[in-house]
């Protein structure tokens, strides 16, 4: 029953269309600058302002939006932008997550101190795994990916590591408090740590995607071979990015290690990695925002569901995920930037 | 020694689960092209809805082909409906589509059905065969099924002309339209078998591991091994390859010290990415040649 | 003196007066108010442990019944149940939205080991008493660090050392072979099997871990059977408990089976296994299993039914986690009518830690529940039981299995 499969020409049009995550075209008549430029403020004030107007639960919410944002991020710039789809970005939070607590808890490092360490161990673990990605081709990576996200837990709760990793209780970590005396409270302090860290990815994934790099990753993502003949090193690229990727995982992972004060192994199962990549394709794949909308939608609507019915809240969120695929099926940022040109060509 | 013979059959016993839920994965991959991350549930519900009938007072073999009809009515019923209008959305929605269906199985089943086990029959009976409980008539049943149904499907892609529409609609659309084979109704074609195909895996599965909501997501990782190690596009190689992962995850667990037992889950899915990497088609897979 | 500092005098005095008169002892912590109490709690309703979630169902329908009764002196019982599928950080959550946003008085009952623990600091620095939390591990009894939580039920650590007592009493020349899930609840059993022997810890001669990703436990049976043990402890969860049994039997292999309580269902777990295999099986108990013809015509029995059939009818009447979530709620009720008009959380911790054989329609006669300032295990007897086919039967004393010796 096997046989060689030839694929003509004629094929790769949709194989390209299956094969690359939303890639529409540029469209010709842009936002104004302008008012790209008015949002992005009006949202840098809400932010900044939100966390003396609400209570410490709701800054607590909002702080775990950023971490899954910045998660999301991370696998946007690999999946959106490289096209390479991983569905295991939960064992790069556990990593960082673990990193973080381990050095804090025996080695007594300062909370800021783990972050960059956390980073690069991260970046380190996803460039290795990016060279046998190298070979698989996308659903097959998205399944080995998948493998790695749930063979996580179990590596975590190994006899041998128990000592370091505090096996299936976990280890406790300390929220660290507002420096210098500022009149914050812990929430509030860690919301502000995350913002500021979470700012400064994104401008740099900003940098890095519209940057010669940026290009030639998307050049693997839409057309490798293409790409490869240009002279562009697949293989640096792809590893990099992937690398890249984890390190935001990482980072978003310890930053989560104290905000929720705990890490465990039933933290970091393929739920997790299934979220993070289900707010990925609701935020908009292949944009920055949208892994903000992306981790909104992590965080609210389970609660949602849960409101809704809650021996049915599985079903009803399963539900809302289609509802969303149908009506915007380029994500929320892909619906909001559709709303906004027409506005602005109806104003021309 | 006795105990590596013995580990070797246990594992050709889980392994026959695995072959099963391997051969539904298979399927739906020839139809679509796509693994179908929802296909544990769907093979879970199917199984409590052949409880339900047989609760019901409904005789065994009369609620196994209810259910596999009805299962068959369904896929075909799920692809019309959730997934024709994502039919030019990118794989990336299609993916999260799974994941939908997951969570709406998944849940709907533990509302309706609950979370405690609950014993299945077996038509194959419970003694054991050969004495000493080397393998178990159900079990032996299982593989037997198994490799009927790998039969059935053999006959049904070579020689019938369904099955070769169904082929040419997944391997080349555009031209199979050219020739007059309605894809669209291939591709539901495909949903319905593999959801039948599932039905069966799950009434299969269930005597041995008892039925409950969650009963199916290791099992599919396992599945997903098996069929990624025989290569996705031969359910010969899929059924292989979870007789293979099953021997291998018991031998694992009984002879590597300490971690053996522990990393289970990890051996069989550090398999698949020691296959792909070495043979990404599988080891019986076709090899796909690209023109550029 | 000025007129008016005389009536700023009276003022004062009257003031303090009417502050330092016996207050009509109506006190109030968040959540509570003459007409309700909110209570908050967090149940794994969906995910791999939602099996559990019908002790929370069971729990909200015991509180449907008191308050179609009344209420507790008065006042209606306000449950609040989020969900978090056993996830730690869905966890921390759902305890900060009831602790900050939803000010309930305290949290009863949250389930999980790795689920508590991730708001154990939490509930202690906010004060807030974690009542009865659903698992027994053996670190909730900590009233030295941890003053606001509690436990429930005997302890793992308790009933491994129950059965080790029972080994060297019965079986001293044993060669015992240990089936146990690979987390925080079958290692704590485990412990207390082995510091339970001690020094005759040699007998156990296998230790094999299954995971709960495992589909069957066979090969983890064929190896223990292989180890030439001729005593079975099974220390698994009910799915795991049935395929153990049921394997032992197909293999043809007749140990001496213990299985542990958590697994120890008639309905959830022998039958499905097969009332045959499952023959000779001991196990031990602290509250009535309900498919155990036994007690078909308890007064106590019945109660449970009657309420089972008036507000739960949709609840599995063979599971025992409706049985255990009755129990616990009973405590609660006991506990919150001790309270009185003090609703403070304090108070609920004190009144809490102050259970005096109490005993409940659902536990074992003999089993009661006691808790003191320095004990925070409410339930720590057990008795041994063995199943003859059709019921388990109860033997020996009722006994406790205390940890600290």
């Amino acid at each position: 029953m096997t046989m060689d499969r030839t694929i003509s020409p004629a094929d790769a049009p949709e194989k390209a269309r299956t094969a690359t995550p939303a890639a529409t075209a540029k469209p010709a008549a842009a936002i104004p600058v302008a008012w790209q430029r008015a949002a992005l403020i009006a949202g840098l004030v809400v932010a900044i302002a939100l966390p003396f107007m609400v209570k410490n639960f709701t800054i607590f919410q909002f702080t775990t939006v950023m971490i899954y944002a910045i998660a999301i991020l991370g696998l946007s710039l690999l999946t959106g932008f490289n096209g390479q789809f991983s569905l295991g970005h939960s064992t790069f939070v556990a990593i960082g997550a673990y990193t973080t607590a381990i050095l804090m808890e025996f080695a007594g490092f300062g909370f800021y101190w783990t972050l960059p360490l956390s980073g690069i161990i991260c970046f380190l673990f996803g460039f290795l795994f990016g060279f046998p990605a190298l070979r698989l081709e996308s659903i097959y990576l998205a399944l080995a990916t998948f493998a790695l996200a749930v063979a996580t837990p179990q590596v975590l709760k190994l006899s041998p590591l128990e000592h370091w990793t505090g096996g299936v209780q976990g280890l406790i970590v300390f929220k660290p408090e507002a420096p210098f005396g500022l009149p914050l409270n812990g929430d509030q302090w860690m919301y502000f740590v995350t913002l500021a860290i979470g700012l400064f990815l994104a401008v740099c994934a900003v940098n890095l995607v519209n940057s010669r790099t940026g290009r030639a990753m998307k050049a693997i993502r839409d057309n490798p071979i293409a790409a490869r003949a240009m002279g562009i090193n697949i293989a640096l690229y792809k590893t990099t990015t992937f690398g890249i990727s984890a390190a935001y995982a990482g980072i978003a992972g310890s930053l989560s290690a104290v905000v929720v004060q705990f890490v465990a192994p039933d933290s970091f199962t393929f739920v997790l990695a299934i979220g993070l990549f289900v707010g990925l394709v609701i935020g908009g794949v292949g944009t920055i925002a949208g892994a903000l909308f992306g981790g909104l939608f992590l965080v609210f609507v389970p609660n949602i569901a849960e409101e809704v019915s809650k021996g049915l809240a599985g079903a009803v969120y399963g539900v809302i995920l289609l509802l969303v695929i149908y009506l915007m099926p380029t994500g929320a940022v892909g619906l909001i930037k559709t709303a906004a040109l027409k506005l602005a060509t109806r104003r021309r | 020694m006795d105990l590596f013979v013995h580990q070797i059959l246990a594992g050709l016993a889980t392994g026959a689960i695995y072959a099963c839920i391997a051969l539904a994965i298979v399927m739906i991959y020839q139809a679509i092209h796509h693994l179908n991350f929802a296909q544990g549930e769907m093979a879970m519900f199917s199984t409590f809805i052949a409880w339900q009938l047989i609760e019901w007072g409904v005789p065994y073999w009369g609620a196994f082909f209810l259910t596999i009809a009805v299962s068959f009515v369904g896929g075909i019923v799920i692809e019309r409906v959730v997934f024709k209008p994502l039919h030019s959305a990118p794989v990336l929605a299609h993916i999260v589509a799974f994941i939908a269906l997951f969570a709406i199985f998944n849940s709907v089943a533990g509302f309706v059905w609950d979370f405690t086990i609950k014993p299945f029959p077996t038509p194959f009976g419970q003694e054991a065969l050969f004495g000493a409980g080397l393998i178990g008539a159900h079990h032996a049943g299982m593989i037997a099924v198994t490799l009927l149904l790998l039969v059935l499907l053999f006959l049904f892609f070579r020689n019938t002309r369904v099955g070769l529409s169904m082929r040419a609609a997944a391997s080349n659309p555009d031209s199979a339209r050219l020739v007059g084979v309605r894809v669209g109704w291939m591709i539901a074609l495909g949903w319905g078998m593999a959801a039948a195909i599932g039905a069966v895996a799950g009434m299969m599965i269930a005597p041995v591991v008892f039925l409950e909501p969650n009963m199916m997501l290791a099992i599919l990782i396992y599945g997903f091994a098996g069929a990624v190690v025989g290569g996705l596009t031969s359910p010969g190689g899929a059924v292989i390859g979870g007789f293979a992962v099953g021997i291998v995850e018991n031998l694992a667990g009984t002879y590597i010290p300490v971690v053996g037992s522990e990393l289970k889950l990890a051996i069989a899915l550090a398999l698949i990415v020691a296959v792909l990497m070495f043979k990404p088609t599988g080891i019986f897979g076709a090899r796909i040649v690209t023109r550029v | 003196m000025t007129t008016r500092t005389i009536l700023s005098l009276t003022a004062l005095a009257a003031g303090i007066a009417l502050v330092a008169a016996p207050a009509a002892a109506q006190e109030y912590g968040p959540g509570a108010s003459d007409s309700a109490i909110k209570i908050g709690h967090i149940n794994p309703y969906s995910g791999p442990a939602s099996a559990y979630g019908t002790i929370g169902k069971t729990i909200a329908a015991y509180f449907d019944k008191i308050n179609a009764e009344g209420g507790i002196n008065g006042r209606k019982l306000e449950l609040i149940s989020y969900d978090d599928g056993y996830s730690p950080p869905k966890t921390v959550e759902q305890a900060r939205k009831l602790v900050e946003s939803d000010e309930v008085l305290f949290i009863f009952q949250s389930l999980g080991t790795p689920t508590n623990s991730a708001i154990h600091k939490y509930m202690n620095v906010k004060k807030v008493p974690q009542l009865f939390v659903a698992t027994g591990a053996t670190k909730w009894g900590d009233p030295q660090n941890f003053p606001w939580t509690m436990g429930w039920q005997p302890n793992y650590q308790s009933e491994g050392r129950i059965y080790a007592n029972f080994l060297m009493a019965e079986h001293p020349d044993a060669k015992v072979g240990v089936l146990y899930q690979n987390d925080d609840y079958g290692k704590d059993v485990l412990q207390g099997l082995t510091d339970g022997l001690g020094d005759k810890a040699s007998m156990i001669v296998a230790e094999v871990p299954y995971e709960t990703s495992d589909p069957t436990v066979d090969s983890q049976i064929l190896k223990l059977k292989d180890s030439g043990a001729d005593v079975l402890v099974t220390i698994a969860t009910p799915k795991f408990a049935a395929q153990s049994i049921r394997k032992v039997a197909e293999l043809g292999w007749t140990p001496l089976h213990i299985v542990n309580n958590v697994a120890s269902s008639v309905g959830s777990v022998l039958k499905p296994a097969g009332l045959e295999n499952s023959k000779g099986v001991i196990s031990t108990a602290y509250h009535k299993d309900p498919t155990d013809l036994q007690w078909k015509d308890d007064p106590n029995y019945k109660e449970w039914e009657a309420f089972m059939n008036e507000y739960f009818p949709d609840g599995d009447k063979t599971s025992s986690f409706t049985v255990y979530g009755y129990a616990a709620a009973q405590t609660l009720e006991q506990v919150l009518k001790q309270a009185g008009d003090t609703l403070t959380r304090e108070n609920i911790m004190k009144q809490a830690a102050s259970l005096d054989n109490l005993e409940l329609g659902m536990l074992l006669p003999g089993v009661t529940v006691d808790t003191s300032e320095t004990d925070f295990f409410p339930i720590e007897k057990m008795q041994m039981q063995r199943f003859n086919g059709e019921t388990w039967e109860l033997f020996g004393p009722v006994m406790s299995g205390e940890v600290s010796g």
